[in-house]
């Protein structure tokens, strides 16, 4: 009964969005090539569909994200563990990681280009910037937060390293560490699409780059939908995850 | 003496503050008895019993166990805690196989041994709930049974069932005074509820604040079946009360 509320919800707030659209586009006195309307917007999706085009840059741009954001997901969980167990280093770390952190990934680009030349490896190395530094810092901050009678329980029977990270502060920073890997699909995905309007000749950014250079903007604002419908798709899985394992953590959500 | 608690100080800083958490304290204790150390907070009892079970270095003094040097947590050893500490990931068999598994002990075993002990506690059938599905009281039985499944020397308990309702606390006190003499182990027992400890213990440590010290250690006459309402139990009782109320410093040893 509540997803077939919110379902009522979504399709009614999806009808708004267009019907404003609809209106914007009715008394606008642009170019119906510079502003389309929603009818326009969705036949150029029902011809990119056709040829081919959108799947195979869904396919490019989703090969990126995952490389990227999995990659950066373990690499900053696990130094996140490491770190978050040696507060002495972590003093030193921090500063590094708080002077980085606040850098948009998209400043990096030209640097990243220029290494790296045009093609996936940008767009990886944005998202693994993006991902990095949020996942990074909420596992620190999870180890440090956790309840220490986990801590005191584990010495008195004997759980050493390694089994101590896999064992004890792993799970029990998991749902801390789960809320950083949370905020940042978001913000990875954002910068999926900055990455690849700059460093790639393929995608759904270069998409929305092409489409801008033919004067398509029926297929831009196509493409930004699939954009955002995306989006929500991968929040909605990894919400997914998340509550099945939280659920195996011991019956809650 | 199997545990000897000889002339130990602990000193914390406090906001700038020194304060004496033990003054010169100095306990013998027995191989099987049931020790309770009774105090209100501040007097150091809790203290004692980190020293004791290795969690907290003192200032100056010894903390020996069967002759050795405390110096830190062993798994000989087992703590129970107030919140008991139960890993709210693992169900309760996989809590209770904890201590086991880095006993290195083999996978049916594991199994076998923590189904015994949850069976001690009363807690068979409710191998596969997870620790937020339990009542504080079963949650409690369950950090007991994790205990004992590692079948330790000693076992001690800091006030284990002070979160827990008057009915609870009393089946609990009456299943570990069973289990206590059942396993035959050494138990230290942390509370400040002088019935709890007239109920449970062979002797008594009554701990003052201010600075903590033992106060007098009171040797307990009952036997093994207590009963909360005889006049033997009372007149213990009536004993503890009346040394909260007198002023003397002197360090007396009860035999009642």
């Amino acid at each position: 009964m509540k997803k077939l509320i919110s379902l009522k919800n979504v399709i009614i707030s999806v009808s708004i969005l267009i019907l404003i659209w609809q209106i914007a586009f009715s008394f606008s006195s642009y170019d119906k090539a510079l502003f389309p309307s929603p009818k326009m917007a969705f036949d150029a999706l029902v011809e990119m569909i056709g040829n081919g085009s959108l799947f195979e840059n869904i396919k490019t741009s989703m090969y990126r994200f995952v490389t990227g954001y999995f990659s950066s997901v373990i690499v900053a969980v696990i130094l996140g563990l490491i770190l978050g167990r040696l507060p002495k280093v972590f003093q030193y770390v921090n500063p590094m990681a708080q002077l980085l952190r606040p850098i948009s990934p998209t400043a990096w680009m030209p640097f990243i280009v220029l290494l790296f030349g045009i093609g996936d490896v940008p767009a990886i190395v944005i998202i693994f910037i993006a991902t990095f530094f949020p996942v990074l810092l909420s596992t620190v901050s999870a180890v440090g937060n956790i309840d220490p009678i986990y801590l005191k329980v584990s010495r008195n029977f004997g759980i050493k390293q390694p089994e101590l990270t896999w064992k004890v502060i792993f799970p029990a920073a998991f749902p801390q560490i789960a809320n950083g890997i949370h905020l940042a699909l978001g913000t990875a995905w954002i910068f999926l699409v900055a990455g690849e309007m700059v460093g790639a000749q393929s995608g759904l950014g270069y998409q929305i780059i092409d489409a801008r250079n033919n004067i398509r903007a029926d297929i831009l604002l196509a493409t930004i939908l699939v954009i955002g419908i995306i989006g929500i798709i991968l929040d909605g899985l990894l919400r997914l995850a998340e509550k099945r394992i939280l659920r195996a953590w011991g019956g809650q959500g | 003496m199997y545990i000897e608690v000889k002339d130990t100080c602990k000193n914390f800083v406090q906001d700038g503050k020194e304060f004496t958490a033990l003054d010169h304290v100095s306990l013998d204790i027995d191989k099987g008895e049931f020790i309770c150390l009774l105090g209100p907070s501040g007097c150091g009892k809790s203290t004692l019993l980190n020293a004791l079970a290795g969690f907290e270095k003192v200032s100056s003094g010894s903390v020996k166990i069967d002759g050795k040097e405390v110096t830190a947590p062993s798994i000989n050893n087992i703590t129970i805690f107030q919140n008991y500490g139960l890993l709210p990931w693992r169900n309760v068999l996989k809590n209770v196989e904890l201590g086991l598994e880095s006993k290195r002990i083999g996978k049916e075993e594991r199994r076998k041994t923590a189904q015994k002990y949850l069976e001690l506690v009363g807690l068979s059938g409710f191998e596969k709930r997870y620790p937020k599905q339990l009542s504080g009281g079963q949650q409690q039985r369950v950090a007991i049974a994790r205990g004992l499944a590692v079948d330790p020397d000693i076992i001690f308990m800091d006030e284990p069932f002070g979160a827990l309702d008057a009915i609870t606390r009393m089946k609990l006190q009456e299943d570990i005074l069973r289990i206590s003499r059942e396993e035959k182990k050494t138990i230290i027992f942390v509370t400040h509820d002088i019935e709890e400890a007239v109920f449970l213990a062979d002797r008594i440590v009554v701990m003052m604040a201010d600075p903590g010290r033992i106060k007098s250690i009171v040797t307990v006459p009952l036997g093994s079946h207590r009963d909360r309402t005889s006049k033997d139990f009372l007149y213990v009782r009536d004993k503890i009360f009346e040394l909260f109320n007198m002023k003397s410093e002197s360090y007396i040893e009860y035999y009642i």
